[in-house]
């Protein structure tokens, strides 16, 4: 059991170092000097070298990696280029809509796709399968950008009732930010709910035939207690996983979807970053949502264990 | 319906539960592959013809609706819409082709190298498939934008690192699962080496999944490249890309409509075509779902 978490811990570790050796490098081979394209070409080269010291581009690779490394476990992100305030003022009020939006679109999407799935599951090979499964096809083959687009369409332009897009802000009240997120949420959870449903479908029917289903019907459980009850929990360990990898997909489809509806969250911020060359944001940024998903994979990994300890014997 | 015959409906012994889901694979791959043929033909046709020049920038022209000259309107600029995606086909396919190309050729190579070889090979690569998923495309394209800038060959590469991984592991699971077979073992028997088992038996019969997995990774690919070209990291005109032409239509959504309706209908035709041709594909290639369905 402990070394089961060991095993764990070590991994976590061992891939958090990887990642931000991988961000650190790919940024370290960046062409161009974010001094010069701070200053412009025409700077004076004494100031541009006493921007370099400021900046700590004057010191080996590794010491730069080592102090990034050192401030972004002691909270301190470092400075942006661009802005000149520091990269945490930034990157939090921008949590605050980028952490609510990929929840509220997971908590929509694990919605959808157990409603989807189930109706399936619990009609297989009839109509009602078939439908869900029509719908399922269609939901995974829209891009998500392109549905915002439309739900701006539906929802703004014709029908009035949202904005097209922008944040009030959580000081509007929770009710008004809620409003702003709610249709870059569908926008977003509508593919993973799409693919998430498919996940619950087979899942289920692999259970649907054991042994245990039928002692349940047996003992004179209903069918409906049967297959939540029983089958249900059974058939959501594959689902977890899936649902795992998808947060990850999630996170990064906030990127695209804040741009859609101009939200002030943490991908438009790395998107506006790239545009400005500002690195230090980038590199924070890419680090944090990157930091996220190997957390969430984690946490994924740890709560097989509570729903099937069958995991561990497995492994 | 009881439980009893949902079970049933697991291992179908009637007459419409076996017939049932052989006809919906035959309409997945029929439909599927229609789709796919649609659009290919669109990107085919592009070459030789277009109603007017997808480029062709003519402001007395902008936000023409729909006509029999200009089948779809025009965009901002004049263009002819039914130009544009046609030739916006063209990019789709071709980012999608290169990037799986990429993902699928180093992919399966790692993946059959690890399995032939198995220890620490096998435990270095498929660890670093394992991390490599820390990174989703979206965020590996804007590192690999930051550093080559934006561009039709910056989204092929960023898909295609993405799809690395994706292929090595299915390609190392499948593999793992033929060593073990009979034929592998007598072909052992006879002297031949790894390299030659793995040629010419393993690669053979892990085809099919393959395939498969080519065609959905097409899909996502298609999708992936349609976002980065919306964001202005991908296709970069004046060439058309579908994702390109929705994000320019975002500033028109309340003059226009339309011009945000028709380039997402093209992607998901296409992305609809491709899984549903995977899933016919995968249905057709596995006899072993149609002994459970």
């Amino acid at each position: 059991m402990n070394g089961f978490f060991v095993r764990k811990f070590v991994g976590f570790v061992a891939t958090l170092v990887g990642a931000s050796l991988v961000v650190f490098l790919a940024l370290e081979i960046l062409p161009g000097d974010p001094a010069l394209s701070i200053l412009g070409v025409d700077a004076d080269p004494g100031a541009l070298a006493a921007l370099r010291e400021q900046l700590g581009l004057d010191r080996p690779a590794a010491v730069r990696y080592l102090s990034w490394i050192a401030g972004l476990a002691t909270g301190d992100f470092g400075t942006s280029y661009t802005y000149g305030i520091p990269v945490t003022e930034m990157v939090a009020p921008r949590l605050a809509v980028t952490i609510p939006l990929a929840l509220i679109a997971m908590a929509l999407s694990i919605a959808m796709a157990l409603g989807l799935g189930l109706v399936a599951a619990a009609n297989h090979g009839r109509p009602g399968d078939f439908g869900a499964m029509i719908v399922s096809q269609l939901g995974i083959a829209v891009p998500n950008f392109w549905l915002g687009l439309l739900l701006i369409l539906l929802f703004a332009v014709s029908l009035g009732w949202f904005s097209a897009g922008g944040f009030p802000g959580w000081e509007a009240g929770i009710g008004q930010g809620l409003k702003a997120l709610i249709l870059p949420a569908v926008a977003l959870a509508t593919v993973q709910g799409a693919i998430l449903a498919r996940v619950v479908r087979s899942a289920v029917l692999e259970e649907i035939g054991a042994d245990f289903v039928r002692t349940a019907r047996a003992k004179g459980l209903s069918r409906r207690r049967t297959l939540l009850g029983h089958v249900l929990r059974n058939a959501m360990v594959p689902v977890i996983t899936v649902m795992g990898l998808q947060f990850s997909f999630l996170l990064a489809g906030t990127v695209v979807v804040e741009n859609v509806f101009s939200l002030p969250g943490l991908g438009r911020l790395v998107f506006q970053a790239i545009s400005n060359r500002d690195l230090v944001v980038v590199k924070d940024v890419v680090m944090l949502l990157a930091t996220m998903v190997i957390v969430i994979n984690l946490v994924i990994d740890l709560v097989y264990r509570v729903i099937d300890p069958r995991h561990e014997v497995a492994r | 319906m009881t439980v009893t015959s949902q079970m049933a409906s697991v291992q179908p012994t009637t007459l419409r539960g076996r017939l049932w889901p052989n006809g919906a694979k035959f309409t997945s791959l029929l439909v599927g592959g229609g789709l796919t043929g649609l659009v290919i033909l669109a990107a085919l046709v592009s070459f030789v013809w277009t109603p007017h020049d997808p480029v062709a920038i003519d402001i007395g022209l902008q936000l023409l609706g729909p006509s029999t000259e200009y089948w779809l309107g025009t965009d901002h600029f004049g263009r002819d819409v039914v130009s544009m995606i046609l030739v916006g086909a063209r990019t789709t396919l071709a980012v999608g082709a290169a990037s799986v190309a990429i993902g699928a050729g180093v992919g399966i190579g790692l993946g059959l190298v690890a399995s032939a070889r198995g220890g620490w090979t096998e435990e270095i690569i498929m660890r670093l498939s394992d991390f490599s998923f820390a990174f989703p495309a979206i965020l590996s394209a804007i590192l690999i934008t930051a550093i080559l800038g934006p561009g039709t060959l910056t989204a092929i590469l960023a898909i295609g690192i993405f799809n690395v991984p994706v292929f090595a592991r299915l390609t190392r699971a499948a593999a793992n699962g033929i060593w073990g077979r009979e034929y592998v073992l007598a072909a052992q028997a006879i002297g031949k080496s790894r390299g030659r088992i793995t040629v010419g038996h393993v690669l053979p019969n892990i085809s099919g999944v393959l395939i498969v997995q080519g065609t959905v990774s097409f899909a996502i690919a298609i999708l992936a490249e349609a976002a980065l070209s919306y964001l202005g990291l991908g296709t970069q005109p004046p060439d058309p890309s579908w994702g390109r032409m929705l994000f320019e239509a975002q500033s028109f959504v309340f003059q226009a409509p339309r011009l945000a309706i028709f380039p997402g209908i093209a992607i998901a035709i296409v992305v609809l075509g491709l899984n549903l041709l995977g899933d016919g594909l995968r249905d057709a290639m596995d006899p072993r779902q149609n002994a459970n369905l």
